[in-house]
C-alpha cells in the first residue's frame, strides 16, 4: 500500500525533465523544421526499434522515481495504518517478491543451492558438510536434481506463452488502432504492417517490442521461483538490483546534461554573440575548467563532499537520501566538466548566425539584444544542443561504472552498474568464479548504450544534413 | 613563429592559474584544513591538539590568505596559498600526507604510466588507421555496414568488461601471463602486454570509426575525383592523397593527448597492479591524501595546456593555410 510520498530531489528533477520533454514535444510538433527530422528519426528502422528498447528502460527508471513509505499491513493502538520506515519506490512495490527474497549469500543463476557448502544439521541430529537448499530458489521442488530441469522447462513454456498471448493482443490493438487512423479496414491494415508497407516502420516496432515482451514474460515466470540471475554476497537479487540500477543509469545520463544545459546554452550564445570582452571571459573560464582533468576534478569535489557529510551527519534523514544527494552532487559536478564542449560548439554556431542577414536585420530594425538571442539565436542552434544531449548520453552511462570503480561515484549503498561491477570484481578470484553479478550489469549496461549510441547516430544524421549527405 | 609561440605560451599562465585558485578554494576554503586533519585522524573523538599538532607538522596551520602576525612580504608568503598553491608553480609539490615526497613519487612512477601509454597509442594508431582505411576501401558494402555496426558494439561495451574479461580470460584460463604486477627493465613485458593489448581493443570501437568519418569526408573531396580522374587506382588515391590529407585531422588529435600520456590511466594501471601515476592518483584518493590530489590536478592541467600549445604550433606546421594570427 501506498503511504506518505516522498520526493527526493532527483525525483523532482526527472520529472521537472519529463515536463521540460513533454514542453519541448509541444513546441516542436508545431514547428515543421524540427518535426522534419523527428519524422526521419521514427522512419528508421534502427531508430524505433531502440527507441522501443530505450522507453522500457525509461519506464523503469520512472516507476523507480515515485518513492514513498509503504503502508505496513497491521494497525497501531490509535486504529492508524503504520508506515514503513524504509522508503521504497513503486517500482519495488511491483517487484516485491524479488525484493523480498534475500537468500543467505551466493547462488548461482537458477540454483536451487547456495554456492558455498555449510553444515547442516538432518533432522535426525547428523550433521553434515553440503551446498544448503535456498531459502526461495526453487524451494516447492521435492527432489531439486530430478525436477529441476523439467521445472525450468515447464515455467519457461508458461512465460513464453503468456508472452505470446500477450503480444498477439498488443499487435490486434495497434492493427485496429492504425486501421482506425488510416480510415481503412482492420485486414488492411493488417497486410500494409505485417508486410512492412508503411511510411514508419511498425513492423520493427512490433517485432522489438514482442521480442521485448517475450523476454520480459519469461524472465517474469521464472523469477517467480527461482533468483534467475543468481544473489550477491548478502544473498539479494542479481536481476532486481540490475532493474533497480536503470534510474541511476538513465539519471547519470540524462540529468548531468540538464544541469549543465542552462550554463552552456547562455554562455556559449553569449560569447559567440557579443564577442569582445565577453568573449575571452566566457572562453577563459571553460578553458581552465577544461584543463583540469575530468576525473581529478570529479574526485576532488566528490572528496570534498564526503568530509562534509561526515562532519554533517544530522542533515539527512535517511540513508536514501544522503545518497540521493550524492547521486546529485556528482551529476552536477559531472556537467561542470562536460558543458565545455557543447559551449565552444555553440559559441561558434552563435558567431556564424551573428553575421546572418536575418540577424542584421533584426539589429538594424533596433530589435535589444535578449530578443534577438531568444528569437533568431536560439531556436537556429536547437538541434545542436538535443545532438550533443543525444550523444553524450551513453559515454555518461559509462563513466558512471568507471567511477564507481574508483569510488568516487554514487554512494555504494545505491544500486548501480558501477557499485554491482566493483563488487563483482571481488569474486573473481574465487573458485568458482561468481560471474553473474558482472554478468548481469553488464548486459544491462550494454544493451542501454547499444541502443542510445544507435538511437543517437540516427537523431545526429536526422539533424545534422550535411553529415548525412556525406554519407 | 617564435613570438607566435611565446605568446601562446604567456596566454597559459592565467590558466594556470585559475586552475591553482580552483584547486585552493576547493580543497581550502570548502573544507578547511581542520575538517581535513580530523578526515585523516578518524572521525570521532579528536581532541584539538591533535588536529593543531597534525596541521603544524604539514603546515597547514598556517592563515590563508593574509598573515598578520608576520612582518613585511612575509605576510603574503607565509601563508597556505602562497606555501601550498603557488609553489606548484615550480614544479614543488611538498610532501604528501603520509609524508613522501610527492616530486619523486611522481618522476618515479611516470615510466611505468608512459611504458603502457605509449604502446597503446601507436599500436592503437595503427591498428585503428588499418581498420578504418579498409572500411574506407570498401565503403558503402556490407563489409562497411558491419564493420560499422562492429564499432558501436565494441564502444558500447564498458571498458571495465574488456579488462576484466581480458584478465580472466588470458591470465586466469589461459595462464600466459600474470594477472597484474611490474617489474623493471625488459623483464616488465609479460606484465605490459595484456594492458596494452586490452587497451588497444577498447579503443578500435570509437576510434576506427572517428576515422572512418575523416576518411570518407577526405574521399568525397574534389581533389580525390581528380585524382581518380587522372588514372591512379583506388589504393594509391587513398594511401597517398586522402590518407595524406586526413592525417592533418589525426596528428593533431594525437599531439594533444601526448602530454597527457604522463598521467597514465587510472583504471588499468590499476587493474593491473602497474605502479604508474595512474594508480598513484586512485591510491590517493581513496587514501584521501589531499596534497598528492592536489598536486596531480595541478600536472594534468600543465600537461593539457602544453597538449593544447602543441596542438596549435602543429597546425601550423602542417597545415601552411592557418595564419598565425
Amino acid at each position: 500500500m501506498i503511504g506518505e510520498l516522498v520526493i527526493l530531489w532527483t525525483d523532482a528533477l526527472v520529472f521537472i525533465l519529463v515536463l521540460f520533454s513533454i514542453f519541448f514535444g509541444v513546441y516542436a510538433a508545431g514547428k515543421e523544421h524540427l518535426r522534419g527530422p523527428w519524422r526521419l528519426v521514427v522512419r528508421s528502422r534502427v531508430g524505433v526499434s531502440t527507441l522501443v528498447i530505450l522507453s522500457f528502460y525509461v519506464i523503469v527508471g520512472l516507476l523507480d522515481s515515485v518513492h514513498f513509505y509503504p503502508l505496513l499491513p497491521g494497525k497501531d493502538q490509535a486504529g492508524q495504518q503504520t508506515q514503513s520506515a524504509e522508503v521504497i519506490s513503486l517500482f519495488d512495490q511491483l517487484v516485491t517478491p524479488l525484493r523480498e527474497r534475500q537468500e543467505k549469500t551466493y547462488s548461482a543463476p537458477l540454483a536451487t543451492h547456495l554456492y558455498a557448502k555449510e553444515n547442516i544439521e538432518l533432522p535426525s541430529g547428523e550433521v553434515v558438510r553440503d551446498y544448503p537448499r535456498l531459502a526461495f530458489g526453487g524451494a516447492h521442488l521435492e527432489n531439486p536434481e530430478l525436477e529441476w530441469s523439467k521445472d525450468i522447462l515447464r515455467l519457461s513454456a508458461i512465460g513464453v506463452l503468456k508472452g505470446f498471448l500477450v503480444s498477439v493482443v498488443i499487435t490486434n490493438i495497434l492493427i485496429a488502432l492504425l486501421a482506425a487512423r488510416w480510415r481503412g479496414s482492420f485486414g488492411d491494415a493488417a497486410k500494409l504492417l505485417l508486410t512492412g508497407n508503411t511510411a514508419v516502420p511498425w513492423r520493427v516496432v512490433l517485432i522489438t517490442l514482442c521480442l521485448l515482451i517475450l523476454t520480459l514474460f519469461w524472465a517474469i515466470e521464472l523469477s517467480s521461483s527461482y533468483h534467475i540471475l543468481g544473489t550477491d554476497k548478502v544473498g539479494e537479487d542479481v536481476f532486481y538490483q540490475a532493474l533497480k540500477s536503470i534510474r541511476t543509469g538513465l539519471l547519470i545520463g540524462t540529468l548531468t546534461t540538464l544541469v549543465m544545459l542552462p550554463a552552456a546554452i547562455l554562455l556559449g550564445i553569449m560569447a559567440g554573440y557579443f564577442r569582445g570582452w565577453v568573449d575571452d571571459l566566457i572562453q577563459y573560464t571553460y578553458t581552465t575548467l577544461n584543463s583540469i582533468p575530468g576525473v581529478l576534478l570529479i574526485a576532488a569535489a566528490i572528496l570534498m563532499l564526503q568530509i562534509y557529510m561526515s562532519n554533517h551527519p544530522d542533515e539527512f534523514n535517511s540513508l536514501v537520501e544522503r545518497a540521493d544527494l550524492r547521486l546529485l552532487f556528482l551529476c552536477i559536478i559531472l556537467g561542470v566538466t562536460s558543458w565545455t564542449g557543447l559551449c565552444r560548439l555553440l559559441r561558434g554556431e552563435a558567431m556564424k548566425l551573428r553575421e546572418a542577414d536575418y540577424v542584421q536585420a533584426a539589429v538594424a530594425f533596433g530589435v535589444g539584444h535578449f530578443t534577438i538571442i531568444v528569437r533568431h539565436i536560439l531556436p537556429n542552434v536547437l538541434h545542436i544542443v538535443l545532438i550533443t544531449v543525444v550523444l553524450d548520453f551513453s559515454g555518461l552511462v559509462l563513466a558512471e561504472a568507471v567511477l564507481s570503480y574508483v569510488n568516487i561515484g554514487v554512494d555504494p549503498t545505491m544500486n548501480s552498474w558501477g557499485n554491482m561491477i566493483n563488487s563483482a570484481r571481488m569474486e573473481m578470484a574465487r573458485e568458482p568464479v561468481v560471474w553473474w553479478s558482472l554478468l548481469a550489469s553488464m548486459i544491462f549496461m550494454f544493451v542501454l548504450v547499444l541502443s542510445a549510441n544507435l538511437f543517437s547516430d540516427v537523431v545526429r544524421d536526422a539533424f545534422d544534413p550535411r553529415l548525412r549527405n556525406s554519407r | 613563429m617564435i613570438a607566435y609561440i611565446i605568446r601562446r605560451a604567456l596566454y597559459a599562465i592565467p590558466i594556470l592559474l585559475g586552475v591553482n585558485i580552483l584547486t585552493f578554494v576547493l580543497f581550502f576554503v570548502v573544507n578547511s584544513p581542520d575538517d581535513m586533519a580530523r578526515m585523516n585522524l578518524g572521525m570521532k573523538r579528536v581532541t584539538p591538539e591533535a588536529i593543531e599538532n597534525w596541521k603544524a607538522e604539514r603546515g597547514y596551520d598556517k592563515p590563508l590568505l593574509f598573515n598578520q602576525s608576520s612582518q613585511g612580504i612575509e605576510q603574503l608568503t607565509d601563508t597556505i596559498f602562497f606555501q601550498k598553491s603557488l609553489k606548484l608553480f615550480q614544479f614543488d609539490f611538498g610532501s604528501s600526507d603520509s609524508d613522501r615526497d610527492i616530486g619523486y613519487d611522481i618522476s618515479q612512477r611516470m615510466w611505468p604510466s608512459l611504458a603502457i601509454a605509449i604502446p597503446v597509442l601507436l599500436v592503437g594508431l595503427l591498428v585503428n588507421i588499418t581498420y578504418a582505411l579498409l572500411i574506407a576501401f570498401f565503403r558503402a558494402t556490407y563489409i562497411d555496414i558491419w564493420s560499422v555496426v562492429l564499432c558501436v558494439v565494441m564502444m558500447s561495451i564498458s571498458g571495465l568488461f574488456y579488462i576484466i574479461g581480458g584478465q580472466y580470460l588470458v591470465s586466469k584460463l589461459l595462464h600466459l601471463v600474470p594477472i597484474s604486477g611490474y617489474d623493471t627493465g625488459l623483464s616488465a613485458i609479460k606484465f605490459l602486454i595484456l594492458p596494452v593489448i586490452i587497451g588497444v581493443i577498447g579503443g578500435i570501437g570509437s576510434g576506427t570509426r572517428w576515422y572512418r568519418t575523416l576518411f570518407l569526408e577526405e574521399i568525397n573531396r574534389d581533389y580525390v575525383r581528380t585524382a581518380r580522374a587522372k588514372g591512379l587506382s583506388e589504393v594509391v588515391v587513398l594511401f597517398r592523397h586522402v590518407l595524406k590529407n586526413a592525417m592533418i585531422p589525426i596528428l593533431t588529435g594525437v599531439v594533444v593527448v601526448l602530454p597527457l600520456l604522463f598521467m597514465g590511466s587510472l583504471i588499468t594501471e590499476s587493474f593491473f597492479g602497474i605502479p604508474g601515476l595512474g594508480s598513484y592518483t586512485i591510491d590517493a584518493i581513496s587514501r584521501q591524501d589531499f596534497a598528492i590530489v592536489r598536486a596531480m590536478v595541478f600536472l594534468g592541467s600543465v600537461l593539457y595546456i602544453i597538449g593544447l600549445l602543441l596542438t596549435d604550433i602543429s597546425y601550423t606546421l602542417v597545415d601552411p593555410r592557418v595564419r598565425l594570427s
